[in-house]
């Protein structure tokens, strides 16, 4: 299948957050690499569907979410405490990244339910805006709000938990987090 | 209800978002530190892959499928 060259860039250049979104999905490289390489052979196969002027990172991360998805639900099948499995993962494998000062966060990150995690990703650190996140995750943009802001809480519960001190004392931590939602 | 710290143990900063305050309000400004700390972690630890840039095998992958198939023929 003959690819346009800008969209070829396009797709080059998506791949590095591509992969940071999958790695901070699944907690796992190697899984998360399978993941994209899965996500960049079906956005080619159909790169047709994909519309010229539209933002190809958006695309291609509804490509590897949903992938995620299904995948996620088959192994959930197999295994019946998958999110534990992820976190403990991640436990046995904690140098992969060699940085250690993410550990807690990781850990913290892959207890989140599923939905929560890829809501604050993508508005957290991918960069989306609620309304694109939305469109990615197939939801209401008031859905991925409260998903992020849910996000925030009990992340910032796991780690004070965790004895993460510098985010102050838990009850306070906690106390103001609940409050201070928008 | 949450206790504060003493206004001397206070960093001049928080006392003085606190002043600013109505009374009765909830303090926001630790929510806000807190929240500008995970968004920092998550990002950075985000950024390491973005860092990591595009490996071979993904940029493999694209660019053989960019209407490179005349080269198989050879």
């Amino acid at each position: 299948m003959p690819m346009d060259e800008s969209v070829r860039k396009a797709v080059l250049s998506a791949v590095p957050s591509l992969r940071a979104f999958a790695i901070s999905l699944c907690g796992n490289v190697d899984r998360a690499d399978d993941l994209v390489q899965e996500t960049l052979l079906r956005a080619i196969a159909n790169i047709d569907s994909f519309q010229p002027g539209t933002n190809m990172s958006a695309w291609l991360f509804t490509i590897l979410r949903n992938h995620f998805r299904s995948e996620y639900r088959k192994r959930r099948r197999e295994v019946e405490d998958s999110e534990g499995r992820y976190a403990d993962q991640l436990k046995s494998q904690p140098e992969q990244h060699g940085q250690i000062e993410f550990r807690e966060f990781r850990e913290a990150l892959a207890q989140l339910p599923q939905d929560q995690r890829e809501a604050l990703i993508l508005v957290g650190a991918s960069g989306f805006s609620y309304e694109e996140a939305a469109n990615i995750c197939g939801c209401a943009v008031g859905t991925i709000k409260s998903r992020v802001n849910r996000a925030r809480t009990r992340l910032a519960e796991l780690l004070s938990i965790d004895g993460a001190n510098d985010f102050g004392p838990d009850e306070q931590t906690r106390a103001v987090l609940a409050s201070g939602g928008e | 209800m949450i206790e504060r710290k003493p206004a001397g143990q206070q960093k001049p900063m928080e006392a003085a978002t606190q002043r600013n305050k109505k009374p009765g309000t909830k303090p926001a400004k630790l929510g806000r530190e807190v929240q500008a700390r995970l968004g920092q972690q998550l990002r950075a630890m985000y950024d390491e892959v973005l860092n990591q840039g595009v490996p071979e095998r993904f940029a493999e992958l694209i660019n053989r499928i960019n209407g490179n198939g005349d080269k198989d023929k050879h």
